[in-house]
């Protein structure tokens, strides 16, 4: 694929002033945004990309928020200097490929400020953080735990549902001799273990393991010429859903675009899907995603998952069969490379014979990133077998 | 609750900067957008529903429900590990927006969904205030 002819820059913004004691970098970020849109002739509600380095927050996440971006797709990549030329180099290939349409491009800082005036936090924290870093948020769990609640407030989820996702993939990481934990467990085990924030006990949440995975990409003339079977990409998308000018909802994540648009590319449907890969950080975190992809109604994930619909291979839907992050790995806190990682194993019927999903050709991988208690990063990926 | 939670002071970006004096004296400011009305959180000089620049400070009632709420019974963090178990929440303020804080001024096992409640603010020492929120007995109609 080439790019050539297939992008365009059409506005350009540079902020006037040289030293600006009395803004945050996120306020800069904002001001060239608008500049460079008007510039264009564009406004912010046609932004559908953004690009950043790793100095505007979280990632592009807290200046999505901040601006109040409506996303389908995002890069932060990071190499100094260069970044911003790399970033106009990708939104040329995404938007080629059909990611998206109107990409913004924005870099902001304030060495020379932020050293004299020694503000505590510099340019360097943004609001999102400074307003939810005040009231012992333990980790990432108690954002998750107050999904949770609402879930079961609004939608009559409960204690007992989640654990069933606890228990499937226990019942999957009993033949990984590599899972951390190997035990299966019972809806009471789960029930009985710790409270930590409720509704969440120890057993909702995914273990803690160093480690790490990788994976090889390459084009359809290299693998041609491999003899190792490969999982073909057939489709992808990827959001940031984020608070929402304080109007958030977190009954639902950002998989109710990335799902959607991932479908739509590979020109597949839910009922063609024979294996997911579902992002397991906590047991709600299942439940919403599973909704949000598609494989049943909102508020209906908790009902769902009951009768060993997860448990491979007789399940309606098998999901997680290393065990996942609840009981397999979660390297690094991060556990998005591992669902790729099994996915590929079922599309290439090397996954432990125990849960082997029988003539899987269709596999489903799914990754959160943040809180879906405030803000997150969404990312579906459809893959299929060389045939598919 | 029987245990004082910690009062940390927060980082005051210059944009915040009156949001947190005014929390000092027991204000609870809202940034509302003056070209489409709508209030923002959190504080920015930037409306994310419309993209204006033109906002300014109106003060918040104080009064709202709880959107959503966990109580925490692990925590590693200096302050709060010695006031387990309390609550974290979102508080649907009457103006709208959903705000994290923490419930006090009860049990934790009190707190419900949809419960009415009113801004309460601990000082921090350091020329602001948490805003946090109490049950409202004042109320009526639970809220949700």
């Amino acid at each position: 694929m080439t790019i050539r002819g297939k992008a365009f820059i059409a506005g350009i913004y540079e902020h006037p002033l040289r030293e600006i004691p009395d803004r945050s970098n996120s306020q800069i970020h904002a001001e060239v945004a608008a500049g460079a849109l008007a510039d264009a002739g564009l406004s912010l509600s046609d932004v559908d990309a953004y690009f950043c380095d790793a100095s505007a927050g979280f990632g592009p996440i807290s200046m999505a928020d901040y601006l109040g971006l409506r996303l389908t797709h995002v890069d932060s990549t990071e190499t100094g200097g260069s970044s911003y030329v790399v970033h106009v180099g990708h939104a040329a290939e995404a938007i080629a490929a059909g990611k998206c349409q109107v990409a913004l491009i924005t870099l902001a800082g304030r060495p020379r400020s932020a050293a004299m005036a020694g503000r505590p936090g510099g340019g360097g924290a943004t609001p999102d953080m400074v307003f939810e870093g005040l009231w012992g948020m333990s980790g990432a769990v108690t954002g998750y735990a107050m999904a949770a609640t609402r879930h079961m407030h609004e939608f009559g989820t409960t204690s007992a549902q989640l654990a069933e996702v606890k228990v499937a993939a226990s019942l999957h990481a009993q033949h990984n001799p590599n899972a951390f934990l190997q035990e299966p467990m019972t809806v009471e085990e789960v029930l009985e273990s710790p409270m930590i924030s409720s509704p969440l006990r120890r057993d909702d949440c995914c273990v803690v393991t160093d480690g790490g995975g990788a994976l090889i990409v390459v084009s359809p003339e290299v693998a041609r010429d491999l003899s190792r079977v490969s999982a073909k990409v057939l489709g992808h998308g990827e959001t940031v859903k984020h608070a929402d000018n304080g109007r958030l909802d977190l009954t639902y994540t950002g998989a109710v675009v990335s799902g959607p648009r991932a479908f739509e590319e590979a020109g597949v449907t839910q009922a063609d899907i024979d294996y997911v890969s579902i992002y397991d950080s906590f047991t709600i975190t299942v439940v919403e995603t599973l909704e949000d992809l598609g494989f049943c109604a909102k508020g209906e994930g908790g009902r769902f998952v009951l009768d060993g619909a997860l448990v491979a291979p007789e399940g309606r839907l098998p999901f997680n069969t290393d065990g996942g992050g609840l009981c397999n790995n979660h390297p690094s806190n991060r556990g998005g490379i591992t669902k790729v990682i099994e996915a590929v194993r079922q599309l290439r019927g090397e996954a432990h014979p125990a849960v082997q999903v029988r003539d899987c050709t269709i596999a489903l991988a799914h990754g959160t990133g943040g809180s879906i208690g405030s803000r997150m990063g969404s990312s579906t990926l459809i893959l299929g077998t060389e045939d598919a | 609750m029987s245990t004082t939670l910690p009062t940390p002071a927060p980082v005051s970006l210059p944009e915040t900067d009156e949001f947190w004096a005014a929390t000092a004296e027991g204000k609870l400011l809202l940034r509302r957008c003056d070209d489409c009305g709508i209030p923002i959180w959190y504080p920015r000089p930037f409306c994310p529903v419309c993209g204006s620049f033109r906002t300014s400070w109106s003060e918040a009632s104080g009064r709202g429900t709880v959107y959503t709420f966990t109580v925490v019974h692990r925590s590693g963090i200096p302050g709060y590990r010695e006031a387990l178990p309390y609550v974290v929440a979102y508080v649907e303020l009457a103006e709208g927006p959903r705000v994290m804080t923490n419930i006090v001024d009860c049990e934790p096992d009190e707190v419900v969904v949809g419960m009415p409640v009113r801004v309460v603010f601990h000082d921090t020492g350091k020329g602001s205030a948490l805003y946090r929120f109490q049950p409202d007995p004042t109320a009526t109609g639970d809220g949700s």
